[in-house]
This record gives structure tokens, sequence and C-alpha cells, in this order.
């Protein structure tokens, strides 16, 4: 910051800037202890991983990467040996405990699941929510506050609440363990989220723009598409990405409704066992993988989704 | 080119009346202004003409079609917003062309009439700009540029000079008026601002809480105000009432404000005793020793080629327009007389003028309605 800004009363002393700052940064050092400790243990060998004390410096291996996809049985020494040899840095790993790959595990399917049912109802929840959201925000619809506020209450209750109930109309329904049903469910639940948040997005946006392209000889629906839309992609993205975090993270419902066919990453992940209980390398190693998604995406949206927070705090 | 023709117009809000049975009619290539402070009806009934909100009751007529429940695409309009309303993820010419990419006019010809119209505003220049980064009146330039480049039957302008500031102002309200003039079209201007009203219009229709209260040339409205409301709202400073309890008989009467005997206009028709009102015009309030009307001076306000004097009277305070040079100082006791010939007289019960010989023909059988 230059000496010569004009100074603004309301704006902080330097001393007070710095701070803040550590005070933030120091913050956000402890919250990233957890994320700091799940990727190590990824490359940790298992007992390292359950070792006490716990290990910081360790000697990395990839068995977890390994563990988490593929199935293995335990072989004799003299079998193990009579074999050529190892193809592949994990058959390798895996022979040192002598043990054979028998097959893939069911993690890379589960991780298949998770995205198609986080994109899936994200898309769907986005769309939906658009429309609703511009409807709201341009029509005079009776009822429209107890409405919006019923849409709303959908999101209070926890979900265990309505689980149960749930899971006997899936079950009747042939929903359970679908992923069309997951699908329907997470975007029932972020309807709401995307109503909210885009309906403010869309308040924002000038009902001159529409009228204007109507009187250009556009229809209401042609002037939504090529005129409001435009200008709705911030509010857009960053609730694509609200929705799409929801949906990702998701595990009550995940654990209820899905066993098979159609199980996410999140109730998998800790089922992964190993010799003599959890294979936590494995669940690290799954962990990391799954948050990859979800962080690629938060970065490449980061702008919106601040704005996506922040929306409102400040009247232009 | 088209006539617009509006009648029994009436639009309601909940309980809110925001147009109340409007009539006029604003003939082909006119430039028409609608006048009044905000909130009397004059961009609801701009909206009506346009198609975006839709009459409680009555009609609009444009060149001779009943398009009063037609929608906005429909109607061969153009529109030109307060903000402008630019497409803002556009760049000019994009924003230009898009009124005729919905008529399903061929790219060529496209580019050729959005280049024609650039030129015509003097923004062929900058067609390749985004919106975003346009100066004011460039941003109103490109508005009219999209409003005009289809050619429609009539613009519709709702306070487009509201957000420039005054010195850009006077030099829009010139290019509008001959942009106006070059093109032919007939165009409806809604604004609150009486020196854009007064400098651009044709026709003016002064309204006031929904009501149309003079429908007239800016000469008409300024020298014959046809109620005491329009007599206050047009003029910077407004006219002068001096009230007055008399009935008035046809012809050359003379009323007693103050002891000083003061000539009116000859009326019409004969009035009926009640509170009556004389109006008169700052630059018609003239100073004069001899007058028995006096007050002392209360202030001045100089305005360069001349200044504003109020002064203190029996009849409360009156705005006098006198030249410059003069000096006054404040308390000083001077006389007042009118100018005949230029005063206008309304029956203040119903705010109403009273037509006298110097109204014209035209308007008299409107006041006496």
């Amino acid at each position: 910051m230059s000496s010569n800004a004009a100074h603004s009363v309301v704006e902080p002393s330097n001393t007070s800037k710095s701070v803040a700052s550590i005070l933030v940064v120091l913050y956000a050092l402890i919250t990233m202890i957890p994320l700091f400790w799940i990727v190590i243990t990824g490359f940790k060998s298992p007992p390292d991983s359950i070792s006490y004390p716990p290990k910081i410096v360790f000697e990395p291996t990839l068995e977890g990467y390994c563990n988490l996809f593929t199935t293995r049985s335990r072989q004799t020494r003299e079998y193990v040996a009579a074999l050529g040899p190892p193809e592949g840095i994990c058959e390798e790993i895996t022979r040192k405990r002598q043990m054979v790959i028998v097959g893939k595990s069911n993690y890379w399917p589960r991780f298949q699941n998770s995205l198609i049912i986080a994109f899936g109802s994200t898309i769907l929840a986005v769309f939906l929510g658009t429309l609703t959201a511009y409807g709201f925000s341009r029509f005079k619809v009776p009822l429209a506050d107890d409405l919006l506020f019923f849409i709303l209450s959908t999101r209070m209750m926890p979900p265990i609440a309505v689980a149960v109930p749930i899971y006997l109309m899936y079950r009747k329904l042939g929903l359970s363990d679908t992923a069309l049903g997951m699908i329907l469910l997470y975007t029932a639940v972020n309807v709401s989220l995307a109503v909210w948040l885009l309906k403010g997005f869309m308040d924002e946006i000038p009902r001159e723009y529409e009228e204007a392209a109507m009187i250009d000889g556009y229809t209401r629906l042609q002037s939504f598409w090529k005129v409001v839309l435009p200008q709705a992609t911030t509010g857009i993205a960053a609730t694509a990405i609200f929705c799409l975090i929801f949906a990702w993270n998701e595990y009550a419902f995940a654990v209820l409704l899905t066993s098979g066919s159609a199980q996410t990453a999140p109730p998998f992940i800790p089922t992964i066992i190993g010799e003599g209980g959890l294979d936590w390398p494995a669940v690290a190693a799954g962990t990391t993988i799954f948050v990859v998604p979800i962080l690629v995406f938060t970065i490449l949206l980061r702008k919106q989704l601040l704005r996506g927070i922040t929306f409102g705090a400040v009247r232009k | 080119m088209a006539q617009i023709r509006v009648e029994k117009l009436h639009k309601t809000f909940g309980d809110f009346v925001a147009v109340r049975q409007s009539d006029f009619v604003v003939d082909d290539g006119d430039f028409f202004v609608m006048l009044g402070p905000s909130g009397c009806g004059k961009t609801t009934t701009l909206r009506m003409i346009a198609g975006l909100e839709l009459p409680t009751s009555g009609r609009i007529m444009l060149g001779g079609k009943d398009v009063t429940y037609q929608r906005a695409r429909e109607r061969d309009i153009a529109f030109v917003f307060q903000l402008f309303a630019l497409y803002p993820h556009m760049n000019v010419r994009k924003n230009m062309a898009f009124p005729l990419k919905a008529m399903g006019m061929p790219r060529k010809e496209i580019k050729q009439r959005v280049e024609e119209t650039a030129r015509l505003l003097r923004i062929d220049h900058i067609l390749d700009k985004s919106v975003s980064g346009l100066a004011g009146g460039d941003r109103q330039r490109v508005a009219l540029g999209r409003a005009i480049v289809r050619r429609p039957d009539c613009f519709l302008m709702d306070e487009p000079l509201g957000t420039l500031d005054t010195e850009f102002r006077d030099l829009m309200v010139n290019e509008l008026r001959d942009l106006h003039d070059r093109i032919n079209a007939t165009t409806v201007y809604v604004t609150h601002d009486q020196l854009e009203a007064m400098s651009m219009a044709d026709k003016i229709a002064v309204m006031n809480h929904g009501i149309i209260e003079q429908f007239g040339t800016p000469d008409d409205i300024y020298q014959h105000p046809a109620t005491m409301y329009v007599a206050d709202f047009i003029g910077s400073p407004s006219m002068n009432f001096i009230h007055f309890n008399s009935a008035l008989a046809p012809g050359g009467a003379s009323v007693s404000l103050g002891g000083n005997a003061v000539q009116l206009p000859a009326l019409i028709n004969a009035a009926e005793p009640g509170n009556k009102a004389v109006g008169v015009r700052p630059e018609h309030l003239l100073i004069s020793d001899q007058s028995a009307l006096r007050g002392s001076v209360y202030g001045s306000e100089y305005l360069g080629t001349n200044q504003i004097l109020t002064i203190d009277t029996v009849h409360g305070l009156l705005k006098a327009r006198v030249p410059s040079h003069q000096s006054y100082t404040i308390g000083d006791n001077v006389g007042l007389d009118f100018a005949t010939d230029s005063l206008s007289v309304f029956d203040a019960q119903s705010g109403k003028a009273l037509a006298t010989e110097r109204t014209p023909q035209h308007m008299r059988e409107q006041l006496d309605g």
C-alpha cells in the first residue's frame, strides 16, 4: 500500500492490518491440518499410519493407493516366490506383504457414481432454480413470500428426520439404490438453495433489459435466454458450486439409500477394510482423490464463489 | 410513421389510480412530451403505449390500428430507457443489431443498416467497443441508435437524459431535436424537466396525479396555463397567485387588490362569486413607484441577465423578475403593477383557468367544458 494514498477514517491502521493478516494465516494453517494429515496418511504404510506417537517423518509408499484400487489375497511365501517378475509398482508392493492382486476394488465405480449423481443433481437443481427464481423475481406470484419460505423450509430439517419416510417411499417406487433416485433427492434439497441464491441475483438484473429485448422483437423466453441468462452467469456459477459441494459431500442420505450399484464415494470410503481393521492409508488415499474435483472446481470458480458469499452485503 | 391516439386510458395498481381517463392525440411526426412530477402517471402512460403495461381500460391506437392489448414486440415501436438498458454482454454493434436480428434480416443488410445508423449518430468509431466502457453521452447515442436502427413507427423515450450531467444534457437536447427533425418520427418523450420539455416539444401534456392537466404547445402552456397546477409547475420561479373573492361579469373587469384596482383581461363568460386568483408571471410583475399596491423587498436572487426580487406584500410573498442592474436593498418599499394583457384568471376552487379575451380560440371550449 502506497504511503501517499489518502487516509480514510474507516481504513484500518497498518498495525491492525498486520495483526489481522497474521491471525488469518494462522487460522488458515490450523484448518489445513486435517487436510494435510489426510494427504500424508495416504502415503504411509499401514503400520506407520497407526503408530503411536504419530509419525510426521516416514518413508513414503504408494501402498495406500494400491490398496484403494485393488483387492488382494494372501498367499504362501513359496507361491509368491514362484510368480514371475511383478508387473507395475502395485504388484511389487503387494508381494512384499505376501499378497497378490486378484481384482479391482469398487472405489472407481463409486467415484463415478459420485460424479454422475453430484453433477446430475447440480445441473437439474440449477436449471429448475434459475427458472423458478426468474419467475419469483419478475412475476406477481400469489403468496410469493409464503411460497419462498416454504421452499426454504425444506432446508431446515436435518436429513435424518426425513430419511426413514424417504427410504420407505424410495423402496416402494423402486428408486432405492439408483442413480436417478439420488439425483432427484439431491435436486430436491438443492433447489431451495438455488432458488434463494438465484432470486437475489435475478432481482439485481434490471427489468429494463428484458423489456428492451421484448420491444426489440423477442418473446419473453427469448429475452430470458439472450439477455437475462448471460448476465446471471456469475450467480449461476456460484449457485452451481454450492449445490455441487453439497451433493458431492452428502453422507447421511447416501449411506441410507444406496448400498450397491448407486453407492457414492462418501459411504464407501470408510468401509475399506485391510488386514486387522480399517486400512487407513487406503481410506486417506480415497479421501485425497475424492477432494480433488471439488478443489479444482472451487479454485476455478473462486471469484464467483466469493461474490456468491458476500452477495448483497454492499448495495451499489 | 404514425399517429398515436389514446382514448379514455385508465390504469390502476390495486387501489392506486396511476392514469385516469386520459385522452390525447399525437399527430404523425410530432415530438410530444409528457411532463410532470414523479408518480404522476407519465411513465405508466408511456409503458402502456409501448405494451410493457396493459391498461385497465381504454384504447390505444398506433397509426389507426388498435394495439391496446398487443404485445410489445407486435407493435412497431422503439423505446429508449432512462438507464439505457444496453445489453452489457454485447458490444455496440451487437446491441444495435439486436432488434434487426429479431426481424430475421439478412446479415449483410444488418451490417449495412447498423453502420448507416452509427454514422448518423456519429458513433461509427466505437462500433466494436464494449458498452460498459462508454461515456454517458456515447451510451445515450448507442441507445438511440438501437432505437432508430429498426425505423419504427414511433419512438418512446423515458427520461433518457435523466442521468446525464447538465452540460451534456443541453447538448443532447439539441441533438435529439435535430435527429427528430431529420427522421421525422412520431416521438413520445417523458420527463420531469420543464426546460427539456419546453425546448424540444411540439406538444406537451402536463400530468399530475394521473390526470392530464393540459395538452398544448409549449407556448400555450406557458402563456395560457389551463389550471393553477400547470401555472405553478411551469416556469421558474413559478407564477404568482393573488387570491380574491368576487363574482366576475363578462367583459373587462377591475378588481381591487389591496386597495389597488387591477384591470383584468375581459372574461368570456360570467363567473360565480367565490374564491378566485389572478396569476401573474414574475416577468409581468412590474415595479412601479406610482402603484398603490406596495411591499417591501424581502430578498433577491441574482441570475446574471436579471434578478428575482421577492417582495413581501399584503398578498403574501410575490416574485418579480427585474433587470439585474437595478439595485435594491432588503426592506426597500416598492410599488407593484401588473401588465393586464398577460394576466391569467383562475377559479381558485376548481383550480381551472377562466377563459378571457387573451385565451386562444382553440383553448376556450376546453376551459369552459
